[in-house]
């Protein structure tokens, strides 16, 4: 039985380091090491492998792996430090391993630089506003992080205000900074969030799946009502519909959307389409 | 770890957390108290009841600091709250695993992960693993250990009663065989919730 030869080999060497490679998908905890591609040729069948010495050391071809969150770099290995199960992204273009990292599910949000989060204004001091984003810290904003917005042309943001915004500055020694621009000085749908709707929070890892590419989810709320939605990916959502009413159906159904299987979900859509 | 550990046979062990009556029909346990001791708020204060909680949780917080990486995490602080609902034997060893479990579900990064296991030792020298508190209480020494689960290294130990060297070392081996039942109960129990995703 696998139970039963895990057990063994568990006994045997407390935590064998496994390659990354046979472990993608599957869970992995805090404390287990892995290997990359290129050190399994080193490594071996007992590791008693005889390679010929190479005088150019440069030959053996390296290839650099990005480690995201979750893993941590441990001498030449990835040490996982959250559970979650491993994935893997292979490079688009050009060289490169790609990107491993591990799919954990939390609650807490801690800020990363270029996500794009809703934030709540809670204080105005000066030139900066600042902003709760759900991390340790809040996060500051300056007035002239808006479009169009000058010295003279002050954008109207209240204490109590929502903001989308994105991150410029987000480690773990600094406060972090986001702005409500892009790059080339455009809103691009960031800025000040309108009057009415509902703001709650989910799971870090649901906002994942509903911002994935052809999530059905979406597709199937969209055609229910007509809606506004806002995701931020420190956990917290934003809705609006024509109605209260209908506001509060699509907040319930989207935070019960984590525990229900497509089936039901699917059984709850044509009752709310019906009714 | 605490001040009742022993190796020798012959030295009589204190039973450590016992109430210190302070005169005839007074049962009430020692008290200590702290002021101030918090500098934002405008006022703060400790209050100690018995000894017996406060070192309990010196020793979770010591194994977790011990096993979180926490220079991730500058200024800021890590709040661990412990509810008994039931003790049944061994509350140390239930308080660190449910401490372990709580630290991996809110995503907190850890170099491992640890487990608690109690053993207890009767009068004749039987080890008992996982005590019930019948078995705790009759017991000649009950003796707690945390391992970490990369190495089955020992990271805390917390022992009452009276012991020799020769079965400290039997209870720490046979703690460290039980702990990997408990590890793939963590395991099969983390790979249950995620599947369900």
């Amino acid at each position: 039985m696998a139970e039963a030869a895990s057990v063994a080999a568990e006994s045997l060497a407390g935590s064998r380091a496994r390659a990354a490679r046979t472990v993608l998908g599957q869970v992995v905890l805090p404390g287990e090491e892995l290997l990359l591609p290129e050190q399994e040729d080193a490594e071996g069948p007992g590791g008693a492998v005889e390679r010929p010495l190479s005088l150019n050391a440069g030959a053996r071809s390296r290839v650099r792996v990005v480690c995201g969150p979750g893993l941590r770099r441990c001498g030449d290995r990835l040490l996982v430090t959250k559970c979650g199960r491993l994935r893997h992204k292979e490079p688009g273009s050009g060289s490169g391993g790609g990107v491993y990292w591990v799919d954990s599910q939390q609650k807490r949000y801690v800020p990363v630089k270029g996500d794009h989060v809703i934030g709540i204004v809670t204080a105005k001091s000066g030139d900066i506003f600042k902003v709760d984003v759900g991390g340790s810290e809040p996060a500051s904003l300056s007035y002239l992080s808006f479009e169009g917005a000058t010295k003279r042309n002050r954008p109207n943001v209240q204490v109590g205000d929502l903001i989308y915004g994105q991150f410029v500055v987000a480690n773990k020694d600094m406060e972090p900074e986001m702005v409500c621009i892009d790059s080339c000085g455009r809103a691009n749908g960031m800025g000040v969030i309108g009057q009415d709707g509902l703001l709650f929070k989910v799971t870090l890892g649901l906002i994942r799946k509903l911002l994935a590419p052809d999530c059905e989810i979406i597709q199937e709320v969209g055609k229910l009502y007509p809606l506004e939605i806002v995701f931020g990916m420190n956990g917290r959502i934003w809705v609006k519909a024509k109605t209260i009413q209908q506001t509060l159906i699509l907040a319930n159904i989207l935070e019960a959307c984590e525990h229900m299987t497509s089936d039901q979900r699917k059984q709850i859509f044509s009752r709310l389409a019906e009714s | 770890m605490e001040e009742e550990m022993h190796t020798d046979a012959k030295i009589r062990a204190e039973t450590g957390t016992g109430s210190s009556p302070r005169g005839p029909g007074c049962s009430l346990r020692h008290f200590a108290c702290e002021q101030n001791l918090l500098s934002r708020p405008d006022g703060s204060a400790s209050f100690l009841q018995g000894v017996a909680e406060k070192s309990r949780e010196r020793l979770i917080r010591n194994t977790c600091e011990a096993v979180v990486l926490g220079t991730l995490h500058p200024r800021t602080s890590i709040t661990v709250v412990l509810q008994v609902v039931s003790d049944a034997g061994s509350l140390l060893a239930c308080c660190l695993n449910a401490a372990c479990m709580a630290l991996v579900d809110a995503g907190v990064p850890m170099r491992a992960l640890f487990c608690g296991v109690t053993c207890a030792l009767d009068s004749d020298g039987t080890l008992m693993l996982d005590p019930t508190s019948k078995q705790e209480k009759e017991a000649r020494a009950v003796l707690t250990f945390a391992l970490d689960s990369v190495e089955r290294k020992l990271l805390m130990s917390s022992t009452k009663g009276l012991y020799s060297d020769a079965e400290l070392q039997q209870c720490l081996a046979a703690a460290q065989a039980a702990s990997q039942h408990v590890f793939r109960f963590y395991r099969e129990s983390l790979q249950r919730r995620y599947s369900k995703s």
